[in-house]
């Protein structure tokens, strides 16, 4: 395993499809903020500075220092790698657009099953993420509890009683934590449901964020719920709140499933078995209407009109037709066009082997 | 209607985003929102709240300490240089002692976002326990007035004997 594998495969962990709830709920993430005494946060850095800290978590990381990980890792100088390599990362949700925007003195620890990732010198000193298929939150809070208390056995973390853990951007503070959910909602969107719901959640301390084309019809159906309180509540007490609701929020929009199916079937099927027409024969497709597609796709098997694809083989679809994936992909630069027309070409090579019947 | 973040291109995509009962509203092009990486499975809408933060820490606070914004306090931290108004441009602050310089405009700010601004999670193991203990003791006092209300005399000695032991301890 190396970095070549990472950037090579289109597939993580989160992307298996598996995992509870996996017909509504695509992926889980939980992220720790934690930064090192002594030092300012990473905006405000020297380089030297930058440097301590990059050395300072590649001594925490290493089995010589006794670091003991759950799964085996891998630390990647993010200057080591090339920008297309550096945009793969980030299409796999392994560190942030703003990680790469400035490679110098920056890293990351990856995970080779890729449910972990550590960014070094993000917006705090160390970011921890987990990544996991389907609903699980716990699982990817007890994952990223154990990766921290590895890692403060080597670092000292900036930490006082009165505020907990100190962040860089003092929406942070306290427990560093950032908990969300990635949820596709088609049919809670198809019957307008979702504006109430998005009220009612947000006085829980929660935010949803989702994309708005037309009206308030979404951008490929899918939201992410997420914690906006970091302070004054543990850690278990903010995963169980966000777990509590994204069940409502499952359980609403099965629901609605079972309505729109029993009272629109020939409409929903047109939907989808158009979605797969055009996945089929189009040439030129832009990013934006594949997510549109693909996730009409997921519907059908959502819904069970469609009995494949399975939903990994889905979240391929979409990591493979992001423009660096593409790019990495033809080897060369591409112009807008040249990406939307290989975009299509894949898709059609990708559906040519399901056969939807 | 042109992109919030560059001001070139036309806005595309439009997200509404609601925190405690605050809603707001942002307008990018398709540019901008993939480097916000929010279309598909996004990152935290970083700039978005740190704007908001902003905002409300250039917000006089009168309902706290009127005399928070008469410049009372220093304006620079003297560990690292950072000063109020570089946190008002980028929402963020210079080293963890800007915590401590910072306060009187933070906390109250703090308190709106997270509501009860106080740690009261994980702590790390190289605090030696004592924040723990402390812990403890904050809620065995809680514990001891209840016990003092409701007239539960036996049960109130029992817990004051359990915080004097652990007052000890605490040396
Ligand atoms: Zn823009
Ligand atoms: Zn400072």
């Amino acid at each position: 395993m190396s970095v070549e594998n990472t950037i090579g495969k289109a597939r993580s962990k989160w992307m298996e499809g598996t995992g509870p709830d996996n017909d509504v709920v695509i992926s889980s993430r939980l992220r720790l903020a934690r930064n090192i005494e002594g030092y300012p946060f990473p905006h405000f850095m020297s380089e030297e500075e930058a440097n301590h800290v990059i050395n300072a978590v590649r001594l925490a990381v290493s089995e010589k220092a006794g670091a003991k990980f759950p799964v085996e890792t891998e630390f990647i100088d993010l200057n080591e790698l090339s920008q297309t390599e550096r945009q793969i990362l980030v299409e796999k949700h392994l560190v942030s657009p703003q990680h790469i925007e400035s490679p110098a003195n920056r890293a990351v620890v990856i995970a080779h099953d890729e449910s972990l990732s550590i960014m070094v010198n993000e917006e705090d000193h160390i970011r921890i993420q987990c990544f996991l298929p389907g609903l699980q939150i716990k699982e990817a809070w007890r994952l990223a509890d154990k990766i921290d208390d590895v890692l403060e056995k080597t670092l000292n973390y900036s930490f006082c009683e009165k505020r907990g853990y100190l962040t860089s951007c003092p929406t942070n503070v306290g427990t560093g934590l950032r908990a969300s959910v990635m949820l596709h909602l088609p049919c809670l969107v198809m019957t307008k449901q979702l504006g109430a719901m998005v009220n009612t959640i947000s006085q829980l301390g929660l935010a949803v964020r989702g994309y708005y084309g037309e009206g308030t019809e979404a951008y490929g159906d899918l939201f992410q719920v997420s914690n906006q309180v970091t302070m004054g509540q543990t850690e278990d007490e903010i995963v169980t709140n966000l777990l509590t609701v994204t069940r409502q929020i499952v359980s609403q929009e099965r629901s609605t499933r079972k309505v729109v199916l029993k009272n629109n079937k020939p409409f929903l099927e047109d939907r989808i078995y158009r979605a797969f027409g055009v996945m089929s024969y189009a040439r030129v497709m832009t990013a934006q209407e594949a997510i549109k597609n693909v996730s009409d796709l997921r519907l059908g098997v959502e819904l069970g009109i469609l009995k494949t694809p399975a939903y990994d083989q889905i979240n391929e679809l979409i990591i493979l037709t992001r423009p660096a994936f593409l790019i990495k992909k033809a080897g060369r630069p591409l112009n807008a066009g040249e990406l939307d027309a290989l975009r299509a070409e894949i898709i059609r090579e990708k559906l040519s082997k399901i056969n939807i019947n | 209607m042109l992109c919030e973040k560059c001001q070139k291109r036309p806005a595309a995509v439009h997200m509404t985003k609601i925190v405690n009962g605050n809603k707001t509203e942002t307008h990018l092009c398709e540019v901008c929102a993939q480097v916000d990486n929010s279309v598909s499975f996004g990152l935290d809408p970083k700039w978005m709240l740190q704007s908001i933060f902003a905002e409300l820490f250039n917000t006089p606070h009168t309902e706290n300490d009127p005399s928070s914004d008469a410049g009372v306090k220093p304006n620079r931290c003297e560990k690292c240089g950072f000063t109020d108004a570089q946190f008002s441009q980028v929402g963020r602050l210079g080293c963890p002692t800007c915590y401590d310089v910072f306060e009187n405009k933070l906390d109250p700010v703090l308190r709106r976002i997270h509501g009860n601004p106080r740690h009261t999670g994980k702590i790390p193991k190289r605090t030696g326990g004592t924040i723990e203990l402390r812990r403890e003791i904050e809620e065995l006092k809680r514990e001891l007035q209840a016990a003092i209300t409701s007239e539960e005399y036996e049960k109130a000695a029992e817990v004051r004997d359990k915080i004097r032991g652990l007052e000890n301890k605490l040396g």
